[in-house]
C-alpha cells in the first residue's frame, strides 16, 4: 500500500474551545489508483490532506492521535529533515488557488526550477531546462517563450497546469489534489482534469482528489471516501457507491442532485445544516439531519465497518439504507 | 409567449480603456456585453448560463439599474427603464430586486438582520408604514424558513445558506415582480443548495415571480428554468426552452458545454462522448472577428472570421426541437448529453 492513513485525529485550538476536525479518518491509496474524498467545507477532507503532506499549521492545529503511512513508513514520527524529503519527491499537492499559491513576483520558471536547485542541486541554468520540459509536460504552449513569464501573465486553466507541473517535477508517487478544478470554469475544468488523468495514468502514481462535486467524482475516482464532521463515513468503489449508496448522508447527495423526471418538483434536500465543530452531536453526528436515525444513533458512535467486500459504511442501518 | 414583463433588446456594455493621466484618451473598451436581446414573461424563469467573463453578472446589474448601458433597451412593462430617472427609476426599481452570489459579503456585518431586510423600507417607505415594519420583516423571516425571533442577530451568527435566505428575504422586501438573481446557490455546501433551490421555486409560485437565474452549473439551471439563454462572450450563442437547449442544442459552444459538464455517473463515463475545447476564453477587450466563439471552434471556416453569425433560427431546420434561434452559420444538432442515469433508490422509493 502506499499511503496508509490509521485512526487519525486532527483538533483545533479556537478562542471558542476545541474544534475537531477529524475524528478516526482512515483511508488508503495504492499506486494507480485514485481516491476521492468527497465532502463538504467543515467535513475535514482538507485537513486530512494537510496532516499527510504535513503542512498543517501547528498550532493552533494538532495531530491528537493515528498514524500515517507512507510505504510502510510512519510520517508522523519521522524526523523533520526526513519528512522535508519525502514532501516534493514521495509526494506532492495541488492547491484550489492557482492565483495565491504561486508566488508572485518570481518568474514561473524560477518556482518550477526551484525544485530541482532545492531538491536536486542542480545549477540555475539546467533547472531552467528542467523548467520548459515541466511546462511542455504539462502543455503549455509555447513554453520556452513563457518559461521567463510571471504568473499573473497567465489565465486561470494555465496556471493550474503550472501547479500541476510544480507537483510532477520530482517525479512523486502520490500527488494529493485538493479541489483542483474548483475556481475554473467547465470547459477549462474538462481539460485540467483530463490532464491530470492522463499523467497519472502514465506514471502510475497514486492520486487523492479533495472535492465536493459529485461529477468530477464520477469521472475520474476509482474509490470514494465521504467525510462528514470529521469521520468517513462511507467508502466505497465508484460504481458501488453510486449504485446503491450505503450511508444516509451520501444518499442524500445523490439524492440531491437535480434530476430530469423532478423538474417542477422539489428537490430532494438534507434538512438542517453541517455541524458545528466545537459541539459535535452525540452519536452519530449525522443523526440530527438524518431521516432514518432512531434512538440508537443518539447512543452511540456507528463505526466504519465493511458491509461488503471492499465496502464499509459508518451507518448501523447501512442494509436499510442498501436495500429499501 | 405571452406579454413579456420585461423585454431586452440590443444590450451594449462596453466599458472604456483610458491611457493617461491628465488627458485621458480612451483607447479601446472591454466589450462586456455586444447586443444581447431575450423577453422575461411574467411568472417565467430565465436561466442565464455560461462561463466567467461572458457578461452574464454585467446583463444581471443592468437589469436592476446598478450599470447604465452603453446602448440597448430595457423595457419594463412597455417602459424603456434605461432612459428614467428621478421618481420614475425608483418606482421601476422596487419591481426588479437582486439577490447576490456571495451571502458573506453581501450583508452589511454591522447591521441586523432586521435593519438588513427592512433597509428597502427606508427608501421606499410608501411600502410600509414605519409601525408597521417590524412585522413586516418577522413575516419576510418567516417566508425563507428563519426563526422571526432572529430578529436582532448580525450575519455572523448564520450558516452560509440561512445568510442566502436572509438576502432572499431583503430581495422580496419590496414585493418585486422581478428577482434577478446571480449565482445565487454558487457560494453554498451542496447539501443547502437543494434547499435554497426549493425555497426560490416556492416563492415564485407564492408570490408570482418572475426569474432571471444567472448560474454557471447547468443541472440547477435546468432545473429551475423554463427558458435558457448561452452565454459567450459578451453574446448570446443559443436560447431555446430547457428541452431545446440541453437535448436539442445546436451551437458548438453549447454542445462543448453540455459535454464538459461531469456528469455524476460513473456508469457514463465510457457511453458519453466528451468535447474537450483547446485554449481560453479571448479577452473580451479584444475579441475575435466575426463570431467569437470560432478560435476555440472546430467547425470554423472563413465566413466564421468574416460575419458575425445571427442570432435565428436555422434555416436548415425550420421547425422540430432543434428549431431555436442558435448564432451559428453551421448550427447542427448534436446530442451530447446522454440519456439519464439510472438513478439510485428509485426502486425502494
Amino acid at each position: 500500500m502506499l499511503l496508509e492513513v490509521r485512526d487519525l485525529h486532527v483538533e483545533f485550538k479556537t478562542r471558542d474551545g476545541v474544534a475537531k476536525a477529524v475524528n478516526g479518518v482512515n483511508y488508503s491509496v495504492d499506486e494507480g489508483e485514485t481516491l476521492a474524498v468527497l465532502g463538504e467545507s467543515g467535513s475535514g477532507k482538507s485537513v486530512t490532506a494537510q496532516a499527510v503532506m504535513g503542512i498543517l499549521d501547528v498550532p493552533p492545529g494538532r495531530i491528537a492521535g493515528g498514524e500515517i503511512l507512507f510505504k510502510g513508513k510512519n510520517l508522523l514520527t519521522m524526523k523533520e529533515e526526513e519528512r522535508r524529503r519525502v514532501r516534493g519527491a514521495g509526494m506532492a499537492m495541488i492547491f484550489q488557488d492557482a492565483l495565491s499559491s504561486l508566488n508572485p513576483v518570481l518568474s514561473v520558471g524560477a518556482q518550477l526550477g526551484e525544485m530541482y536547485e532545492v531538491h536536486r542541486g542542480m545549477s540555475r541554468k539546467d533547472a531552467r531546462t528542467k523548467a520548459v520540459e515541466l511546462m511542455d509536460r504539462v502543455r503549455i504552449p509555447a513554453a520556452r517563450q513563457r518559461v521567463g513569464d510571471y504568473p499573473h501573465q497567465f489565465s486561470g486553466g494555465m496556471r493550474q497546469r503550472i501547479m500541476i507541473a510544480m507537483a510532477l517535477a520530482l517525479d512523486p508517487s502520490l500527488i494529493i489534489a485538493d479541489e483542483p478544478t474548483t475556481a475554473l470554469d467547465v470547459t477549462v475544468q474538462a481539460q485540467v482534469m483530463d490532464l491530470l488523468a492522463e499523467l497519472q495514468r502514465e506514471m502510475s502514481m497514486g492520486l487523492i482528489l479533495i472535492t465536493h462535486d459529485l461529477g468530477v467524482v464520477a469521472d475520474v475516482a476509482d474509490r470514494i471516501a465521504v467525510m462528514y464532521a470529521g469521520r468517513i463515513v462511507e467508502n466505497a468503489p465508484v460504481h458501488d457507491l453510486y449504485a446503491a449508496p450505503a450511508h444516509p448522508y451520501t444518499r442524500g447527495l445523490l439524492d440531491s442532485i437535480p434530476r430530469l423526471d423532478q423538474k417542477g418538483q422539489d428537490l430532494y434536500a438534507i434538512k438542517g445544516l453541517p455541524p458545528n465543530l466545537l459541539a459535535i452531536p452525540a452519536g452519530c453526528a449525522f443523526n440530527p439531519r438524518c431521516p432514518m436515525a432512531r434512538a440508537a444513533c443518539r447512543a452511540e458512535v456507528p463505526p466504519l465497518a465493511d458491509v461488503a467486500p471492499g465496502r464499509a459504511s459508518a451507518c448501523f442501518f447501512w442494509k436499510e439504507c442498501l436495500g429499501g | 409567449m405571452a406579454e413579456p414583463i420585461l423585454e431586452v433588446r440590443g444590450l451594449v456594455k462596453h466599458y472604456p480603456l483610458t491611457q493617461g493621466i491628465l488627458f485621458r484618451k480612451q483607447i479601446g473598451a472591454v466589450k462586456a456585453v455586444d447586443g444581447v436581446s431575450f423577453g422575461l414573461a411574467a411568472g417565467e424563469t430565465l436561466g442565464i448560463v455560461g462561463e466567467s467573463g461572458c457578461g452574464k453578472s454585467t446583463v444581471a446589474k443592468m437589469l436592476v439599474n446598478l450599470e447604465r448601458p452603453t446602448a440597448g433597451a430595457i423595457s419594463y412593462k412597455g417602459q424603456d427603464i434605461t432612459k428614467l430617472s428621478g421618481r420614475a427609476l425608483k418606482a421601476v426599481r422596487r419591481n426588479i430586486q437582486m439577490v447576490f452570489q456571495d451571502p458573506y459579503t453581501s450583508l452589511n456585518p454591522r447591521m441586523t438582520v432586521g435593519d438588513i431586510i427592512g433597509e428597502p423600507y427606508e427608501i421606499h417607505p410608501e411600502v410600509a408604514p414605519k409601525g408597521d415594519r417590524r412585522r413586516r420583516v418577522q413575516e419576510l423571516l418567516d417566508v425563507v424558513g428563519l426563526n422571526p425571533e432572529y430578529i436582532n442577530r448580525y450575519p455572523h451568527q448564520f450558516s452560509g445558506g440561512q445568510r442566502q435566505r436572509i438576502g432572499i428575504a431583503r430581495g422580496l422586501a419590496l414585493r418585486p415582480e422581478v428577482i434577478v438573481a446571480d449565482e445565487p446557490v454558487s457560494a453554498l455546501d451542496v447539501s443547502v443548495q437543494a434547499q435554497v433551490v426549493n425555497l426560490l421555486e416556492r416563492l415564485q409560485g407564492e408570490f408570482g415571480l418572475s426569474y432571471v437565474f444567472i448560474a454557471h452549473d447547468l443541472s440547477i439551471v435546468r432545473h429551475i428554468s423554463d427558458r435558457v439563454a448561452v452565454m459567450y462572450l459578451g453574446r448570446i450563442a443559443e436560447t431555446g426552452t430547457d428541452t431545446q437547449i440541453y437535448d436539442h442544442p445546436t451551437h458548438p459552444y453549447t454542445q462543448a458545454l453540455l459535454s464538459a459538464v461531469p456528469v455524476p455517473d460513473p456508469g457514463a463515463r465510457e457511453r458519453r462522448e466528451r468535447i474537450i475545447l483547446t485554449g481560453d476564453v479571448p479577452s473580451p477587450a479584444n475579441p475575435p472577428s466575426g463570431c467569437t466563439f470560432r478560435t476555440r471552434c472546430w467547425k470554423a471556416e472563413a465566413r466564421c472570421a468574416a460575419e458575425v453569425p445571427l442570432l435565428a433560427v436555422p434555416q436548415a431546420f425550420p421547425s422540430g426541437p432543434a428549431a431555436h434561434p442558435s448564432a451559428c452559420h453551421f448550427a447542427a444538432e448534436k446530442r451530447v448529453v446522454p440519456p439519464a442515469p439510472p438513478t439510485p433508490g428509485d426502486a425502494d422509493g
